[in-house]
């Protein structure tokens, strides 16, 4: 196959970078799309020039490191038909003589380190301030002490399954959260676990959230199409009542962990 | 000892060996409570003034950290991902054992112990195994509680699944992404601990060196991936939990980023690397389809349950499977195995597969396949099971090949999974290096020559969780690390070191990318040093590899500068380490003449073909000792005492 790449090239974080159109005429249907990239790169080195930056680790669609914009939708999922990761995109969906153009993901909270690589470290402040459950190691009852019935489970799980690749945020046309930190507020409020700290995990998550410099949710969408785990939108709808009913119940405004 | 185990031109032996395992006294059933007794302490309130390095945030590393943490000590945590959450634990499918006896079906701490004794082909410590299956089910207790979504039956109790080399259901998991929640699970009490102060997270960062002062490991040198700059971090004891060296083959289901430089450089240092040689080739993987390859995607084990493996009777038969009638199908595993069928373990089913392609009876392009058929599952429990079952890994497989496994047989072959071997550890988790500890798949400890299915969370929770966070507190209490920093010359020289190397990496600027030599290595190690070895085999290896070391290192071509994100330069620094350990790899699987779990001599194997081990010379553990590179490493023989096992000839038949 033969290909156009129109590939985003960005030296560091306070460059303000330009696209790079590259030809390829290696390409097998067989290939992910990463491989296709891995080729690409091959051929920049060979000729001296700087392989394309970006971000990839376990190529079987569950460590969330790889993510890039594919003619406009994170992931390619428009191409593939149905949710994918990148690494899980492959060639065979493309035509010969197609142009692609590749970005990284675009976000205010993500902001740019090289090429296709952003700093998603917004993600994981999101869940040190609050998307777990307190329970000290060795302090567990048996696992069988507390039944969890099953379709409570089967959903927590649904919402536990997040990658944290941010696909959502950069969908968005608000560049919102609002999807991870779903997803993790109805895992642990759906289990007799994380009813504890349910009400305050969901203040102190949305605070965390909107401080990082993710926008609101306007109900587009649009994360939902692409998440690679086809999370439901479902899950914001459950953060909201939390939220709702956290704030009727607040008796003082949580004072704000340190922000980072 | 025989002559043969003694020495070739390859290494020498250790005359005293200077290994202790330190296991305690005492009856097998009572040696850790009554050792965890005998352990020194550290008050909670000094707990605060010891810092511990933990490099790496998988399932043992991130355990660690959260639970040292929270115990009270100042803990640094450095993965070189851009998020603790990603460490290749989370790509663990299957489940996670442990011996609950939920089912009723006769499982105890007893069997559980039993079953990975000899499914690591008894090649492993007796007194750690039976450690790991005492902590098992604690750990899914710990799991639970911190909101783990386990697969549940309808009474809202956990269910099992099982697994290879085990006639019980103890297998919990959740999906086929069991790896994927306990990582979350223990990434989400580590970011607890993050809150909470008592962990200070370093994503994007990787371990170059290890700095030892006074014979103890005080400190790291790493590479900050983001800006390039080289730091130095000092601790009161540093724990290594950086997974396992899979990727020395180039293809293999690790991460891309997987990687042996933490234990290498350790081992440069003068931790001992225990049998490397035992490597797990997984049977259950999707196929090469080209040289672009970049690597290999793993099919859960617990398509065993239900899948049923086979080849057609007739060498060179190119029909479709559906035109293959029954009576010409070999159900090879089922036939040679009847107790255990599809559900042998991981070493017997990859070599049974290969003998089968090997004889010409392989399925899809370039024979290197066999199918993992679905079709009579569906028939007896319906889609819809098998979708919930294994959902996942259904589309995962459809996404990749392009075929629907629901209505067309799964294509499989062996792929590289797992190393058992790695850094020697005392029963403590302690390195021969005192205050380096090493946990999780980076350590050789528990799995013997094989591990079994859903072993390898179970023990990198159990060593995170339990194991490292008693142990630590004895070994700070008793040793009592005087009182360093980074300005100890020791970390000058330790850093000047990486600088240098990484200066030279970037200056060669030669005609061959990291990728090609990476790929050239992996393919040798792959054909000589794979699934089958033999003494030639491995002396030809042994000639080659130092021929392509000396051409990496002048003729190599690393873009770019130190100062910034360097992905090439990454990898550069990895390959080149991965480029001493493969010698090592050899010349242990050189030593070692006996086969024995998923280490296939081909001089040494039964009358129907299966690995023939030598206990008389072999039973004992290969801790090697670097004595630099290209020279020849020192042998120091662990030898294992099998109290309570009694040694036998593995049967699955």
């Amino acid at each position: 196959m033969k290909l156009t790449l129109n590939v985003w090239r960005q030296k560091g974080p306070n460059d303000s970078g330009h696209f790079e159109t590259y030809h390829t005429d290696k390409v097998l249907p067989e290939m992910s799309f990463l491989e296709m990239l891995d080729v690409v790169n091959q051929d920049l080195i060979a000729e001296g020039k700087e392989p394309i930056a970006f971000d990839h680790d376990c190529r079987e669609g569950i460590c969330g490191t790889c993510g890039m914009m594919i003619n406009g939708v994170p992931h390619g999922r428009q191409i593939a038909g149905t949710p994918t990761t990148t690494c899980q995109l492959h060639m065979r969906f493309f035509k010969d003589g197609d142009t692609i153009t590749i970005e990284p993901w675009r976000a205010k909270a993500f902001p740019v380190l090289k090429d296709l690589v952003v700093d998603r470290s917004a993600f994981d402040h999101i869940i040190q301030s609050g998307g777990y459950i307190s329970v000290p190691t060795g302090a567990a009852p048996d696992g069988n002490a507390i039944p969890v019935p099953k379709p409570k489970a089967d959903y927590a799980f649904d919402a536990a399954a997040c990658i944290g690749c941010g696909a959502c945020v950069a969908a968005c046309p608000n560049a919102s959260a609002m999807l991870f930190t779903g997803a993790k507020v109805a895992h642990l409020a759906a289990l007799p676990q994380g009813q504890a700290e349910r009400y305050d995990r969901v203040l102190r998550m949305v605070d965390t959230h909107d401080a990082e410099g993710f926008g609101g949710c306007t109900n587009f969408a649009e994360c939902e199409a692409v998440c690679p785990k086809g999370i439901s939108i479902d899950v914001i709808a459950q953060m909201n009542r939390d939220l709702f009913w956290a704030n009727l119940t607040r008796s003082q405004p949580k004072a704000k962990k340190e922000s980072h | 000892m025989a002559s043969a185990t003694d020495k070739n031109e390859f290494f020498t032996v250790a005359a005293e060996p200077q290994v202790n395992s330190n296991i305690p006294p005492g009856p097998l059933a009572e040696k850790w409570t009554q050792h965890k007794f005998n352990m020194k302490l550290v008050n909670p309130a000094n707990r605060r003034k010891h810092t511990i390095i933990i490099v790496g945030s998988g399932l043992a590393g991130a355990s660690a950290a959260a639970t040292l943490g929270e115990q009270g000590y100042n803990v640094l945590c450095f993965c070189y991902q851009d998020s603790p959450r990603r460490a290749h634990s989370i790509a663990a499918q299957g489940g996670i054992n442990a011996a609950k006896n939920y089912r009723n079906d006769g499982d105890s701490v007893y069997r559980l112990f039993y079953d990975t004794i000899k499914g690591g082909d008894f090649r492993a410590r007796e007194a750690n195994v039976y450690r790991l299956a005492e902590i098992s089910s604690n750990i899914i207790d710990q799991c639970v509680a911190q909101g783990v979504p386990f697969a549940r039956e309808y009474g809202g109790l956990l269910d099992n699944r099982s697994f290879g080399g085990a006639q019980v259901s103890r297998t919990f998991y959740a999906r086929g992404q069991t790896g994927q929640q306990l990582l979350l699970g223990a990434y989400q009490a580590l970011s607890r601990q993050i809150d909470a102060g008592t962990v200070k997270m370093f994503p994007r960062t990787e371990m170059l060196d290890l700095v030892i002062i006074n014979g103890k490991a005080r400190g790291i040198i790493t590479r900050n991936m983001v800006t390039g700059k080289i730091e130095r971090h000092v601790g009161d004891a540093v724990v290594l939990a950086t997974g396992g060296y899979g990727n020395v083959f180039y293809l293999s289901t690790n991460a891309k980023g997987c990687n042996t430089t933490a234990i290498w450089r350790a081992h440069r240092r003068g931790a001992f690397f225990a049998n490397p040689c035992y490597t797990q080739i997984h049977p259950t993987c999707i196929p090469v389809s080209g040289d672009y390859q970049s690597k290999l995607t793993l099919m859960s084990e617990s398509l065993r349950n239900d899948g049923r493996i086979w080849v057609p009777k007739t060498p060179g038969d190119k029909r479709p499977p559906h035109q293959i009638p029954e009576d010409e199908r070999d159900y090879y595993l089922e036939r040679k195995y009847p107790s255990f069928g599809n559900l042998a373990p991981r070493d017997i089913a990859s070599r049974a597969a290969k003998e089968a392609c090997d004889a010409g009876r392989g399925v899809g392009p370039g024979g290197l396949g066999v199918y993992l058929d679905f079709s009579d599952a569906i028939k007896r429990l319906g889609r819809q099971k098998i979708e919930e079952r294994y959902g996942n890994l259904f589309e995962m497989y459809a996404h990749i090949t392009g075929e629907d496994p629901y209505v067309t047989p799964m294509r499989i072959y062996p792929a590289v999974h797992y190393t058992m071997g790695g850094l020697w550890v005392d029963y403590n988790l302690m390195s021969n290096i005192t205050g380096l500890f090493v946990a999780g798949e980076a350590n050789f400890s528990d799995h013997g020559a094989n591990r079994l299915g859903a072993s390898a969370l179970m023990q990198g929770l159990s060593d995170g969780y339990f194991v490292l966070p008693a142990t630590m507190g004895n070994y700070i209490a008793s040793e009592k690390p005087e009182k360093v920093d980074i300005n100890h010359p020791a970390f000058a020289e330790a850093e000047a070191e990486v600088v240098e190397r990484t200066k030279k990496l970037l200056s060669i600027n030669g005609n061959r990318s990291v990728d090609s030599f990476h790929r050239e290595l992996g393919k040798l190690m792959w054909d000589n040093c794979g699934m089958a070895r033999s003494d030639e085999s491995l002396r030809y290896a042994l000639s080659v590899i130092p021929k392509i070391r000396e051409e990496f290192w002048q003729n190599v071509k690393v873009p770019g500068e130190g100062e910034e994100l360097n992905q090439e330069l990454e990898k550069a620094g990895r390959v080149a380490d991965f480029l001493e350990l493969a010698e090592l790899m050899c010349i242990d699987a050189l030593h070692r003449t006996e086969s024995c779990g998923g280490h296939f001599r081909i001089e040494s194997q039964t009358e129907d073909g299966e690995a023939k081990r030598d206990d008389e010379h072999f039973t004992y553990v290969a801790a090697w000792e670097s004595t630099g590179v290209g020279k020849p490493p020192v042998l120091h023989k662990e030898p294992l005492n099998f109290e309570n096992v009694q040694l036998a000839t593995r049967s699955y038949k």
